[in-house]
C-alpha cells in the first residue's frame, strides 16, 4: 500500500504538444506517454514538486499542485506524522530528510527590528557617503606597538573580505562540481571566501583556492598537506547546525570516480564521517589540531572551528577561542544539509541568533572578543538578517540554502537522492549539465551584490557608515513579541523602550 | 644536520626544521628532543629525521613522504592523517596512532595505546600500514576504511594482545592479530574472517620490512596463530535510512 500522492500534476492538454520534454526534465520519473489515449500522462505519487517541468515545458501546460489533505484532521496527530510512523512500520528505519528544520518554531530573526535615525541623529545617504562593508576575520592584537614609524607588533593572520557575507561550507559529494565552481568565482568576484565542505577540492577549484576556507572534518576526507596549503584559511568542523552531534554519511552509490579521487577513498564505499574526531575528545585535544593545523601550514592562515549552536555553546566558544582558534563558527538548528536524519535536523539544538549573542556576551565578559571572531551561519535568508546577525555580535555570516536557491534550487528538500532536477545536489553527468557554472557565479554574485547594497541602506538609516560599528551593537535593536527572557538572552529591549 | 632540541618550544624547533628542509638537508638528527609536539608535521619530500629524546603529540602529522626515526617512545597521535611517509618508533607509542592515516608506515617495537588506526583509508596507491611488535589498546580500526594493522603482541605475554571493541563501524582494510581474538571483542560491522594460506604469504611480505627495522625473524613470527579481521560489507550502514 502507497501513501496517496502529496502533489497533482495538473497538465493543460490543450496547450500540451506532446513533445514529451518533461519525461527528459523530470528525474523522478512522473510524466509519461499513453500510447493508447494518445497523450501525456503522470504518475503523480512520485512528485516531488521541484517544478522542473513547470519552468521547462515549451508550452506553459503544466501546474503542480498541492493536493488537499487526504487525512482527517487532527491537531495532534498532524498528517505527516501519521505519515511518518507508517513509513517507520513499514521499513523499521531511520527517516532521511534534506535541507533545514521543517518545524514550525518561532523566529527569533522574524521577532527583532532594527532601529533608524529620525531629526535628532542624522541618517547618512549610501549613494553620496561611502560605506565600509570590509571585514577582517582573525586574531586582533590588544594593542598595536609602533617603533621607529614601524609596526612592531605582530599581527596574526587575518582573511579580508569585501562583504561579511560569505559562502558556506557544502561538501563536493553532497553538490556538483559545477556548483563548486560557481560558488568559487561568485567568492572570488565578490572578494569574499567560500567554504570547501568535508569533500575536499577538486582541482579544478585549486585556482580559487585564495577564495576558499578548506574544512577539516571528522572523516578527514581529502585532507592533504596541499589541501591546507594552498588554501585561505582552515576551518575544523566539530558539529553542523542540522545534524548537530552525529555525524555524516555519504552513501557508496554516490562515491564515484571523481568524487572518489578527491575525497580519496576508493570508489562505492560509504564516506562516513564519525560523530567526533577520534583525535578530540576535550578542549585540550582541540587546541592540539588547531596547532597541528598552523603548524603544517607555518602559521600564515587563520584556523576556524565550526560547532552546531546548542545550549552551551557561550563555553564551549571561549574554550575554542582559548584553544587558539582565530574564528568560532556557529551554525544554527535551522541549517540546511544534504541529509540528515530528520529527527536530528527538527529537534536539536538552538537558534542562531540566541547562540549568537550569548557568544559574543561571553567572549565579551571574558575580556577575550578580540581574540577571534564569530560566523554566523544556518538560516540567513536575507540581508536583513545579516544585520541582525551582525547587530547581535556576529563578524560575518555564511549563506548555504541561500545561494543554491539563487542558482536554481526550488527547496524541494529531495537532495539526499541525488536525484536533483536542477543539477545541483547530484553527481549524474546529464543531470549536472544542467546547471551552468558560468551563469550561476553571476547569479550569485548578483545575490551578494544585492544584499551588500540593502546592507549599506540598513547602515545608512541607522546613521553609521562601517559594518564594525554595527557588529554587536544591540542597541539598534528590539524584539516584538519577545518574552523577558528571550530578550534577556538576545540582550535587546522590547519595542517601545 | 644535527639540530639541539634542549629547551626549545615545538614553534622554534619546527621553524629550524623548516628552514634546513628548505636547504635542502636530507638528514636531519635532532637530540634532546623532550616533549616537542608536531615533529615533522605537513613536511613532505624524501628528508629523514632521526629523533632523540621523546617527541611530543602529533609527530609527522599530515606529513607526506618523509621519514621519522624515534629512538625512544612516542607520544599521542603519530601519523594523524599524514599522506605518505614512513615513521618508526623503537619504543612504545601511545594512543591515536595513524589517525585517519591515508598513505605511508608506522612501524612500532613496543606497544600502542587506545583509539589505534581510527579511519585510516586507503586510495588507490596511497596504502596505509600500521605493524606493532607490542599489543594495542581498546577501540583498534574504529571506522576503518582501507590499508592493514598488524598488532604482534611479542613483548608482554600477560598483557592481553588487544583490548576491547575492535573495529566498530569498520567498512575497509584489514586488521591481523598474532593470536587468538575473541569474537566478543569484535565491535559492530566487524568480523573474524578464516586465516588462510594466502594471508600467510601476504603477511610475509607485509612484514619483510618490519622485521628488516627492528631485527626480527619473518619465520618466527608467521609460526603462529593468527587472526584476521575484516568488514561484514563496504556499506554498514546501508540499510538504516529511509525516504
Ligand atoms: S519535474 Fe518535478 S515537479 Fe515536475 S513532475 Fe517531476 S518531480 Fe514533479
Ligand atoms: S538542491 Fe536540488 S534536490 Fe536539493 S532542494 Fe534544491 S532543487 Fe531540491
Amino acid at each position: 500500500m502507497r501513501f496517496p500522492p502529496e502533489f497533482k500534476v495538473v497538465r493543460d492538454q490543450e496547450k500540451c504538444t506532446k513533445c514529451k520534454r518533461c519525461t527528459i526534465e523530470c528525474t523522478f520519473e512522473v510524466h509519461g506517454y499513453d500510447k493508447k489515449k494518445k497523450r501525456m500522462v503522470a504518475n503523480d505519487e512520485n512528485c516531488v514538486a521541484c517544478q522542473r517541468c513547470v519552468f521547462t515545458c515549451p508550452t506553459k501546460a503544466l501546474v503542480i499542485e498541492r493536493r488537499p489533505p487526504t487525512f482527517s484532521d487532527h491537531p495532534t496527530w498532524t498528517e505527516w506524522i501519521r505519515r511518518d510512523i507508517m513509513t517507520q512500520a513499514k521499513t523499521g528505519s531511520v527517516i532521511l530528510a534534506s535541507m533545514g528544520n521543517e518545524k514550525p518554531y518561532q523566529s527569533l530573526f522574524d521577532s527583532i527590528v532594527i532601529d533608524a535615525c529620525q531629526v535628532t541623529n542624522p541618517a547618512i545617504d549610501p549613494l553620496r557617503e561611502p560605506m565600509e562593508l570590509r571585514t577582517y576575520l582573525g586574531r586582533k592584537p590588544e594593542k598595536i606597538e609602533i617603533e621607529n614609524d614601524a609596526l612592531k607588533t605582530e599581527i596574526a593572520p587575518n582573511l579580508k573580505l569585501e562583504t561579511p557575507i560569505m559562502i558556506a561550507h557544502m561538501s563536493y559529494g553532497a553538490i556538483s562540481l559545477e556548483v563548486h565552481k560557481a560558488l568559487a568565482t561568485a567568492a572570488k568576484e565578490q572578494g569574499t571566501m567560500m567554504g570547501s565542505g568535508e569533500g575536499g577540492l577538486h582541482k579544478e577549484l585549486y585556482p580559487f583556492a585564495d577564495h576558499i576556507i578548506v574544512q577539516v572534518a571528522s572523516g578527514r576526507f581529502g585532507v592533504h598537506e596541499e589541501y591546507l596549503k594552498i588554501a585561505a584559511g582552515m576551518e575544523i568542523k566539530i558539529g553542523q547546525g542540522a545534524k548537530p552531534g552525529i555525524g555524516g554519511h555519504l552513501p557508496g552509490p554516490k562515491i564515484t570516480e571523481p568524487i572518489s579521487e578527491t575525497r580519496m577513498i576508493p570508489v562505492g564505499t560509504d564516506a562516513l564521517s564519525p560523530a567526533p574526531h577520534h583525535d578530540i575528545y576535550s578542549i585540550e585535544d582541540l587546541s592540539r589540531l588547531i596547532y597541528a593545523l598552523k603548524e603544517a601550514t607555518r602559521y600564515k592562515k587563520p584556523v576556524f572551528v565550526k560547532i552546531a549552536a546548542v545550549n552551551n555553546s557561550a563555553p564551549i566558544a571561549t574554550g575554542i577561542i582559548r584553544a587558539g582558534a582565530d574564528a568560532v563558527v556557529l551554525d544554527g538548528f535551522r541549517a540546511g544539509t544534504g541529509a540528515a536524519p530528520q529527527v536530528i535536523r527538527d529537534n536539536l539544538g538552538i537558534p542562531i541568533e540566541a547562540a549568537i549573542a550569548a557568544v559574543d556576551q561571553r567572549l565579551r565578559e571574558e575580556g577575550i572578543r578580540h581574540w577571534g571572531s564569530i560566523i554566523a551561519s544556518g538560516s540567513i535568508r536575507t540581508s536583513a538578517d545579516v544585520a541582525k546577525a551582525i547587530a547581535l555580535g556576529a563578524d560575518a555570516v555564511y549563506i548555504g540554502t541561500a545561494a543554491l536557491i539563487a542558482l536554481g534550487c526550488t527547496v524541494c528538500k529531495k537532495c539526499y537522492t541525488g536525484k536533483c532536477t536542477w543539477g545541483i545536489a547530484t553527481q549524474v553527468p546529464k543531470l549536472r549539465k544542467r546547471l551552468d557554472p558560468e551563469k550561476g557565479a553571476k547569479a550569485v554574485s548578483n545575490l551578494i551584490q544585492a544584499w551588500n547594497h540593502e546592507l549599506k541602506e540598513i547602515l545608512g538609516a541607522l546613521g553609521i557608515n562601517s559594518v564594525e560599528s554595527l557588529r554587536g551593537n544591540r542597541e539598534r535593536l528590539r524584539g516584538v513579541g519577545l518574552s523577558q527572557p528571550d530578550l534577556d538572552v538576545l540582550g535587546i529591549l522590547p519595542a517601545g523602550k | 644536520m644535527i639540530m639541539d632540541a634542549k629547551g626549545l618550544h615545538y614553534k622554534a624547533l619546527n621553524k629550524l626544521i623548516e628552514d634546513a628542509i628548505n636547504n635542502s638537508a636530507k638528514k636531519i638528527k635532532i637530540t634532546n628532543v623532550n616533549g616537542q609536539r608536531y615533529i615533522g608535521g605537513g613536511i613532505k619530500g624524501n628528508v629523514e629525521i632521526e629523533i632523540h629524546g621523546t617527541p611530543g603529540d602529533d609527530l609527522g602529522s599530515f606529513m607526506d613522504g618523509p621519514t621519522i626515526t624515534v629512538y625512544n617512545d612516542a607520544q599521542d597521535g603519530i601519523g594523524n592523517t599524514m599522506n605518505s611517509g614512513k615513521i618508526i618508533v623503537h619504543g612504545d607509542a601511545r594512543d591515536i596512532v595513524g589517525h585517519s592515516m591515508r598513505g605511508g608506515k608506522i612501524f612500532v617495537n613496543g606497544d600502542v595505546g587506545y583509539r589505534v588506526g581510527i579511519h585510516m583509508k586507503e586510495y588507490k596507491e596511497n596504502f596505509p600500514v600500521i605493524i606493532a611488535a607490542g599489543s594495542a589498546g581498546d577501540f583498534l580500526g574504529e571506522y576503518m576504511a582501507g590499508g592493514r594493522i598488524v598488532v604482534l603482541g611479542m613483548k608482554d605475554s600477560d598483557s592481553e594482545i588487544v583490548g576491547d571493541w575492535i573495529a566498530t563501524g569498520i567498512h575497509g582494510g584489514m586488521i591481523y592479530i598474532r593470536g587468538k581474538v575473541e569474537e566478543h571483542k569484535l565491535g559492530v560491522a566487524a568480523k573474524i574472517a578464516e586465516f588462510s594460506q594466502e594471508d600467510r604469504k601476504y603477511l610475509r611480505n607485509l612484514l619483510k620490512e618490519f622485521c628488516k627495522t627492528f631485527g626480527y625473524n619473518v619465520k618466527k613470527i608467521l609460526d603462529a596463530e593468527f587472526t584476521k579481521i575484516t568488514p561484514m560489507t563496504h556499506r554498514p550502514y546501508g540499510k538504516m535510512y529511509t525516504e
